[in-house]
C-alpha cells in the first residue's frame, strides 16, 4: 500500500475590483478598474502590494524553504490569470518566486478559468475559452502543462465533471461536503458519476478550515491550536485512509491568518512533523490520483461550492442584483467577441470575475461577516451600483466603436 | 419672521421658500426681521435683517429637523458642550432669544414657519399680544409618510395651530390635513401656494449633454426618459414608482428611469428594480447638486412626483420650468396649481404605469402637455404669494403695516 499522503492545494488570486464608477463616469470615462485615489480598498495595485507583503513573498519563501528541506513535500497551486497580470504589473519578484517552485518539480500548477469567473454557469462556449486562455498563460510562465481541473469558488456538479473529463483532465477538485457523501470519507479518491476516465479530489474541509478560517479564532475551543493537537486529528483521520485534501486560499497564510497568529512557523513544524513520520508523505493532486483507485462514484446534481455554511452559489447567485448583473454581462458576449477589440474584450472578461458579485451578497449573519471582510465597498448596493454602470459603459463603447448592438439591456 | 434655514444654508425646500416669500414681502413695503437658529452671514441678502439665534454653525449639523423629526436627537453634534445638544436644546435656545427680541422691537405680526418656530412664535404672541400667523409647509403626517409620526412634534404642531391667529397652509391637501388630523376650523386657515423664482437659477448655466451621456444615447435610440429628483425616502412614494416602471416597461419598453437624489431608502429601491428585473432601466446618481441638479431635469423628459404626502412640491415647478410633462399624485399639492399633467393616486401603479406609456408612445401627447405646463407654472409667482401674505397682515393692523 502506497503512503499516506497529504494534498496541499492553495488557490491563488486577485480581482480587479471596479472603483467607484458612477452615472457621471458612465460613457465618459471608460477606465473601471484603475482608481486615482492611492489609499482606496478599491486600488488594486496597493492591495496586491499589501497581500504580497503579508503573504505572497514570506509564504512562497518558507514554501521555498521546505521545497529545499524535504523533497517529500508536495504543494498544488491554482494561479488566476487575474493575479498573473497584475503580479506582472506589480510585483515581478512575487510572479517570479512562484517560477522558482514550480521549478522545483515539486509544485503542480492546476487549471482552472483565467478570470475566476461563474462562465461555466452562463456560457459553455466562453468558459473554454478562459480554460484555454488559462493554460496557454501557464505554459508561457511557468512552461508547465496543466491536467487537473479546478472551477472557480471549487463550483462543482456532474456535468462539470463529465466536461472536465471529456476535454482529456485527469482530475477535479470539489468540496467534501457530508450531505453529498453521507457516510463516505473524503480521504479517498472517487470517480464522478457518468465519466469514464476522470478521479475526484475531495476537499477534507474539516481540517483546511482549521487553518484557514478558524487558527487564529480566540472563541474555538481548541484555541490555540498547536502542531501537536493538528498532526494528532490528522493522525487519527487518514488511520487506514488514503489521503488527506487540504485545500485553501493561498492568502489563508498572512493575510486571513496575519503573520502574529502564528501560522507561519505553525506551518513550518507541521511539515516537519508530518513527514518524520516513515508512513506519511505529501502528493501533488496529479500524484494523488495516480497513487490511488476510485473507491465508489460520487454524484453531484447539485452544485456543491467550498463557500459558507450553505456549500452553494448563494454567495455569488443568491439575490436578484447578482442575477441582473450577471444576465446583462453575459448578453453582451456575442458582440464583444465580435468587436475584436482587445481592450474592450479584456475589460468585459475582468468584469466576470465571480468577486464582483460576492461583492453584491446580501447574506448577514456568519457569512455575511466575511463577505463584509473581503468586500472594497461599503455596501452591496454601491458594489452593485457600480458594476451595473460598467456593464452599461461596456455596452456604450461597442455601439460607440463597433455600432454593434444598441443601449438597451 | 420666525424660521429655521435661508439658502445657502438649507438642506431643502423649506429655506428656499422661506426666502423667496421674504423677498418678495419685503419688496412690497413690509419689513422684516428674520431669525435662523445658527450663526452665519447672509450677505447676498439686504431686503431684510436676518438675526443669528445661537452661536451654532448652521445646519449641516441638525438640518434634518425639519423634514424627518427622527434624527432630532442624533444629528446634532455630540462634542459640543452645554446644554445645545438635542434639536429641543436649540429650539428652547431660539425661544429664549426670540422672547428678548420682541422685549426691545416693535414690530404688528409674528409669521412662524412649521413646528420648528411654532414654540417661540407662541411665546412671542404671549408677551406682545401681537397677532401670530402659522406657515404650515409640512406637518408631522407629511414627514412620517402618512403615519403618526413624533408624538412631541404632533403636540406642538396641534398647540400652534391652536393658538394660531391665522393659518397659511401650502395647499388645499395640507389644509385639509390640518383640518381632519389636528382638528382645526376650516376658515381659520387660508390657502397660499408657493411658487417659483426662476430669474434664481444661473443665467449662465447651459445644459451639458455630457452629464448624463449615457442616458442622451438611450434618447437617441428613442428612449424616454423619466425622473425624479428628489430625497429617496418613504414619503417620497418611490417604491411605487419603480413598481408602475417595471409594468409600463412590459408593455413598451423603451422606458428608463432617472433617480436624482439619495436616502435611507436607496437599497431597498436599488433591491426592488432587481427583484422587478428592470435594474438596467433604473440610473441612481446619488446626492447631486449644481449642474448635475440642472441637468438631471433638462435630461429628463417626463418627470414624476410619487409623493405619498406632499404639501407642495417646488421640484414639479423646476422640472415643468426644465420642459418637462409632468405626472404627479393627487396627494401633492403642487398638483392643485397646474392643469396640464397627469394625476394619479400614490398607490394607484396602474394607472401611471399607463400614463407613462401615453406620455412616451405619444410625441403629441408629450408636446402638448410640455407645452401647455410651460404656461402655466410661469404665471405662479411669489408677488401674488407674498400679496396674499401681506393682506393677512393687514387685516390685523388695518392703518400701517410695519411687521
Amino acid at each position: 500500500m502506497s503512503k499516506r499522503g497529504i494534498t496541499l492545494y492553495m488557490h491563488v488570486h486577485q480581482p480587479y475590483r471596479v472603483r467607484d464608477y458612477s452615472v457621471f463616469d458612465t460613457a465618459i470615462n471608460h477606465n473601471y478598474f484603475n482608481t486615482p485615489d492611492p489609499a482606496s480598498n478599491q486600488n488594486n495595485e496597493k492591495i496586491l502590494n499589501k497581500v504580497a507583503e503579508k503573504s505572497y513573498r514570506p509564504m512562497n519563501a518558507l514554501l521555498e524553504k521546505l521545497l529545499h528541506k524535504h523533497p517529500e513535500f508536495k504543494v498544488s497551486l491554482s494561479i488566476t490569470g487575474t493575479f498573473i497580470d497584475q503580479a506582472q504589473a506589480w510585483a515581478p519578484d512575487v510572479l517570479e518566486s512562484f517560477k522558482r517552485l514550480v521549478q522545483t518539480g515539486q509544485v503542480e500548477i492546476v487549471a482552472e478559468t483565467y478570470y475566476h469567473s461563474l462562465a461555466f454557469f452562463y456560457s459553455r462556449k466562453e468558459f473554454e475559452r478562459q480554460v484555454e486562455a488559462h493554460k496557454a498563460k501557464i505554459r508561457e510562465i511557468f512552461g508547465v502543462e496543466t491536467s487537473v481541473f479546478r472551477n472557480t469558488e471549487l463550483s462543482y456538479n456532474d456535468e462539470l465533471a463529465q466536461w472536465a473529463d471529456q476535454y482529456g483532465f485527469k482530475g477535479i477538485l470539489a468540496e467534501g461536503w457530508d450531505p453529498v457523501l453521507g457516510w463516505r470519507s473524503p480521504n479517498f479518491v472517487y470517480r464522478p458519476e457518468g465519466t469514464e476516465n476522470i478521479s475526484l479530489l475531495l476537499k477534507n474541509y474539516k481540517l483546511s478550515d482549521d487553518l484557514a478560517f478558524r487558527f487564529s479564532n480566540r472563541n474555538w475551543e481548541e484555541w490555540p491550536l498547536t502542531v501537536d493537537k493538528y498532526n494528532s486529528w490528522m493522525e487519527s483521520s487518514v488511520n487506514d485512509q488514503s489521503l488527506v485534501n487540504l485545500f485553501m486560499d493561498y492568502e489563508t497564510f498572512g493575510e486571513h491568518q496575519w503573520e502574529d497568529t502564528g501560522i507561519f512557523t505553525f506551518f513550518e513544524e507541521f511539515v516537519d512533523r508530518w513527514i518524520q513520520n516513515p508512513d506519511n508523505t505529501f502528493y501533488t493532486v496529479s500524484e494523488a490520483i495516480e497513487a490511488n483507485q476510485p473507491v465508489d462514484t460520487v454524484s453531484m446534481p447539485q452544485t456543491v461550492t467550498w463557500a459558507d455554511t450553505e456549500r452553494d452559489l448563494s454567495a455569488w447567485l443568491g439575490n436578484s442584483m447578482q442575477h441582473e448583473a450577471m444576465r446583462h454581462l453575459y448578453a453582451l458576449e456575442e458582440d464583444i467577441l465580435r468587436s475584436e477589440d482587445g481592450d474592450l474584450i479584456s475589460d468585459w472578461r475582468k468584469l466576470q470575475t465571480s468577486d464582483h458579485a460576492y461583492y453584491m451578497c446580501t447574506k448577514y449573519f456568519t457569512d455575511g461577516d466575511v463577505h463584509a471582510y473581503f468586500s472594497p465597498y461599503s455596501s452591496p448596493y454601491d458594489a452593485f451600483l457600480y458594476y451595473i454602470n460598467a456593464i452599461r459603459d461596456v455596452r456604450w463603447r461597442l455601439h460607440e466603436t463597433h455600432k454593434t448592438g444598441g443601449l438597451s439591456g | 419672521m420666525l424660521g429655521w434655514e435661508l439658502p445657502p444654508h438649507n438642506s431643502g425646500g423649506l429655506g428656499v421658500a422661506c426666502f423667496h416669500l421674504s423677498k418678495a414681502i419685503a419688496s412690497q413695503g413690509t419689513s422684516i426681521d428674520f431669525v435662523v437658529p445658527y450663526s452665519a452671514k447672509h450677505e447676498e441678502i439686504d431686503f431684510m435683517r436676518v438675526h443669528n439665534a445661537t452661536e451654532l454653525s448652521p445646519l449641516h449639523k441638525f438640518g434634518m429637523g425639519a423634514y424627518d423629526s427622527k434624527f432630532f436627537v442624533e444629528t446634532v453634534d455630540k462634542k459640543s458642550p452645554g446644554e445645545l445638544r438635542t434639536i429641543r436644546d436649540i429650539q428652547a435656545q431660539y425661544g429664549r432669544f426670540v422672547e428678548e427680541f420682541v422685549e426691545k422691537n416693535d414690530f404688528d405680526a409674528i409669521h412662524a414657519h412649521d413646528w420648528l418656530t411654532m414654540e417661540a412664535g407662541m411665546r412671542a404672541k404671549e408677551l406682545t399680544d401681537k397677532p401670530l400667523i402659522v406657515h404650515v409647509h409640512a406637518t408631522e403626517f407629511d414627514r412620517s409618510g402618512g403615519d403618526q409620526g413624533n408624538p412631541v412634534v404632533h403636540e406642538i404642531e396641534y398647540q400652534g395651530l391652536i393658538m394660531a391667529d391665522r393659518i397659511i397652509a401650502v395647499s388645499a391637501i395640507t389644509k385639509q390635513i390640518i383640518v381632519e388630523k389636528y382638528g382645526i376650523p376650516a376658515d381659520k386657515i387660508e390657502v397660499v401656494y408657493n411658487a417659483i423664482d426662476t430669474l434664481s437659477f444661473d443665467p449662465n448655466y447651459e445644459y451639458d449633454q455630457r452629464t448624463y451621456r449615457y442616458l442622451e444615447g438611450l434618447k437617441a435610440e428613442g428612449y424616454t426618459i423619466v425622473s425624479a429628483v428628489t430625497r429617496l425616502t418613504i414619503q417620497k412614494g418611490l417604491g411605487n414608482l419603480v413598481r408602475a416602471m417595471a409594468k409600463a416597461i412590459e408593455k413598451y419598453d423603451r422606458l428608463v428611469l432617472l433617480l436624482a437624489g439619495d436616502g435611507e431608502q436607496r437599497d431597498e429601491l436599488i433591491r426592488l428594480a432587481a427583484d422587478l428585473g428592470i435594474s438596467d432601466k433604473v440610473f441612481i446618481t446619488g446626492f447631486v447638486r449644481g449642474k448635475q441638479w440642472r441637468d438631471s431635469y433638462n435630461v429628463s423628459d417626463v418627470f414624476v412626483l410619487s409623493s405619498v404626502s406632499e404639501p407642495f412640491g417646488l421640484t414639479a415647478l423646476e422640472a415643468a420650468h426644465h420642459d418637462n410633462a409632468l405626472i404627479i399624485t393627487n396627494q401633492s399639492g403642487v398638483g392643485e396649481v397646474l392643469h396640464s399633467i397627469f394625476r394619479y393616486d400614490f398607490w394607484d401603479t396602474d394607472r401611471l404605469a399607463d400614463q407613462l406609456v401615453g406620455i412616451a408612445t405619444s410625441p403629441a401627447l408629450k408636446e402638448s402637455l410640455r407645452n401647455n405646463v410651460a404656461k402655466e407654472y410661469a404665471r405662479i409667482s411669489w408677488q401674488d404669494v407674498a400679496k396674499q401674505c401681506v393682506d393677512m397682515y393687514a387685516n390685523f393692523r388695518p392703518v400701517e403695516v410695519y411687521a
